[in-house]
C-alpha cells in the first residue's frame, strides 16, 4: 500500500509542477461544452435534451487528452522499467498512477461539470445526478484509458491511434452516463443507470490494471 | 499415449510446417465455398419465394445476415487465437489473428452496407440508430483500432502481444456494449423497428441463408488461410526453409 501511495503522491507532485498540462485539458473540457451552444442555438428546451450527452462526450475528450500523459514521460526517462523492476508488483504501481491521473483529470471534470451544467439550464436535481454519473464514470475511463494507453506507448501516431482503440471502448460509460441525467430528467429515476455504471467501474477496477500491466510489460520488452 | 497426440498437433504450431498444410487446405476450403455458394444463390434468387411484405427487396439478407454473423464469429476467432498466442507464446496464433482481422472488417462492413441498402427501401432510412446497427458499428470500430495498433508497431511479436491484449478486452467488451445499447435503444424509445418482430422466415429462405453461410465461412478461412501464408512468408523472409522454397525461387 505504501508503494501506492507514494506512487499517487509522486504523480500528484509532478502535476503540480507542471500545472498547464492539467489546466489545459480542463480548458479544453469548458471550451468544447460552451461551443455547443453556439453551434446549435440558444433555445433552453433543446440544449437542456443535449446537456447531459455534450458534457459526457466532452468529458471523454478531455480524459483522453490526458490519457498519452500517463505512461510516456516515464517511459521517455526510464522511470517505468525502474517501476516493473521494482519490488511492489507492478499492478499495484500502475494502479496507483490510474488514481493519480483521475484526481488530475477527473475529478476536475466532476466538480466542473455542474457549473456548466448551469449554462444549459439544468435544474439541481439533474446537476446532482450528473456529479454522481461523472463520479463513478470518470474513473472507469481513466481505468479503461489506461490499457489503450499501455498498448500505444512508443508506438507511431500514437495519440491518435489511442483514440481510435480507447473511444469504442468507452461506449458503455457514455451510454450509462449520460442516459442517468436523461432518465432524471424524463421522470424515470437514474438509479438502474447509476448501478450499472458502478456496476462496471467494478469490473474494470478488477481487470484494467491487469490488463494494462500485461500492455506495459510488452510494450517493454 | 496423449503425450504423442500434444506433440503431434504442436507440429503445426510451427510456421514452416504449418505453411505446406494451409497451402494443401486452401483449395479444398475455395471448393467448399463453391458446393454451398452455387446452390446458395441459387436457392436466394430463383427458389426462395418473394417476400409479400417485402417484396424482391429482402433477398439482400441472403449476404446482409451471414455477413454479420461472420462479423461476429470471425472477432470471437479472432481472440481465441489472440488468447493462445499470448498463453502459449506460439508465433502462428499471432498471425492467425492478424490474419483474420481484415476479413472480419470487411464482413462488419458488409453487414453494415447491405443494411443500410436494404433499409432504405423498408424502412425508408439509410441509417437508424437500432441497437443491432449500432452494436454492429462498433464492432466495426474494434476491429479498425486492432488493425490500426498492429500497422502502427514495427515489431512483429510485439504487435501480436499488443493485438492480443486489445483483442481480448475487445472481446470482454462487446457482449457490454451490446447490452449497453440495448438498452439504451429502448429506453430512447428511438427506432420503433425491429427485426425480431419480423415474420417467420419461409423453410426455403431458411436453406438458403443457412448455405449462404456455410459458404460465406469457407470463404473466411480460405482468405484467412491465404492471408496467414503471406504474413508467414513475409515475416520468415530471413529464415533457411523460405529460401528453399519453390515459389521464393522462381
Amino acid at each position: 500500500m505504501n508503494a501506492v501511495t507514494a506512487i499517487i503522491h509522486r504523480d500528484l507532485l509532478l502535476a503540480m509542477r507542471r500545472k498547464s498540462e492539467v489546466l489545459t485539458a480542463l480548458f479544453f473540457f469548458i471550451i468544447v461544452v460552451s461551443l455547443f451552444p453556439l453551434g446549435i442555438g440558444p433555445e433552453t428546451a433543446l440544449l437542456r435534451t443535449i446537456a447531459p450527452g455534450i458534457l459526457w462526450v466532452a468529458a471523454l475528450l478531455a480524459t483522453m487528452l490526458g490519457l498519452a500523459r500517463l505512461f510516456a514521460p516515464d517511459h521517455a526517462d526510464g522511470t517505468l522499467e525502474q517501476m516493473v523492476l521494482a519490488p511492489a508488483p507492478l499492478g499495484l504501481l500502475v494502479t496507483g498512477k490510474i488514481i493519480a491521473h483521475w484526481i488530475t483529470t477527473g475529478l476536475p471534470l466532476v466538480l466542473l461539470a455542474p457549473v456548466l451544467g448551469i449554462q444549459f439550464d439544468l435544474d439541481s436535481g439533474a446537476l446532482g445526478i450528473l456529479v454522481v454519473a461523472l463520479l463513478l464514470g470518470t474513473p472507469l475511463l481513466s481505468l479503461i484509458g489506461a490499457i489503450g494507453a499501455a498498448l500505444t506507448l512508443g508506438v507511431r501516431g500514437g495519440g491518435v491511434l489511442l483514440s481510435v482503440l480507447v473511444l469504442p471502448l468507452y461506449v458503455p460509460a457514455l451510454i450509462f452516463g449520460a442516459g442517468a441525467v436523461e432518465a432524471h430528467i424524463s421522470g424515470l429515476g437514474a438509479g438502474g443507470h447509476l448501478s450499472l455504471l458502478a456496476a462496471l467501474l467494478a469490473l474494470a477496477v478488477f481487470f484494467a490494471p491487469w490488463a494494462t500491466t500485461a500492455a506495459l510489460r510488452i510494450a517493454l520488452e | 499415449m496423449s503425450n504423442n497426440k500434444i506433440i503431434h498437433w504442436f507440429k503445426f504450431a510451427s510456421p514452416q510446417s504449418f505453411y505446406p498444410l494451409a497451402g494443401k487446405m486452401i483449395p479444398w476450403f475455395w471448393g467448399l465455398t463453391a458446393v454451398f455458394l452455387i446452390p446458395g444463390l441459387w436457392i436466394s434468387f430463383f427458389v426462395a419465394p418473394t417476400d409479400f411484405q417485402q417484396g424482391e427487396g429482402y433477398r439482400i439478407i441472403f449476404i446482409h445476415v451471414p455477413a454479420a454473423w461472420m462479423s461476429m464469429f470471425i472477432y470471437l476467432v479472432m481472440a481465441t487465437w489472440a488468447g493462445l498466442g499470448l498463453a502459449l507464446n506460439t508465433r502462428l496464433s499471432g498471425m492467425m489473428a492478424q490474419a483474420l482481422a481484415p476479413t472480419g472488417a470487411i464482413m462488419a462492413f458488409l453487414s453494415l452496407w447491405t443494411g443500410a441498402l436494404w433499409g432504405k427501401p423498408m424502412w425508408g432510412a439509410w441509417w437508424v440508430w437500432d441497437a443491432r446497427l449500432t452494436s454492429a458499428l462498433i464492432l466495426f470500430f474494434l476491429y479498425i483500432g486492432f488493425i490500426a495498433l498492429q500497422a502502427a508497431i514495427d515489431d512483429a511479436r510485439r504487435a501480436d502481444k499488443a493485438g492480443a491484449i486489445l483483442a481480448l478486452v475487445g472481446v470482454v467488451n462487446v457482449p457490454i456494449i451490446y447490452f449497453s445499447v440495448k438498452w439504451w435503444n429502448t429506453l430512447h424509445q428511438g427506432a420503433s423497428v425491429s427485426l425480431t418482430k419480423a415474420p417467420t422466415m419461409a423453410t426455403t429462405m431458411l436453406w438458403g441463408m443457412l448455405l449462404m453461410a456455410l459458404a460465406f465461412w469457407m470463404y473466411s478461412i480460405a482468405v484467412a488461410l491465404t492471408r496467414v501464408r503471406a504474413i508467414i512468408l513475409e515475416r520468415e523472409a530471413h529464415t533457411e526453409w523460405v529460401k528453399e522454397l519453390d515459389e521464393v525461387k522462381a
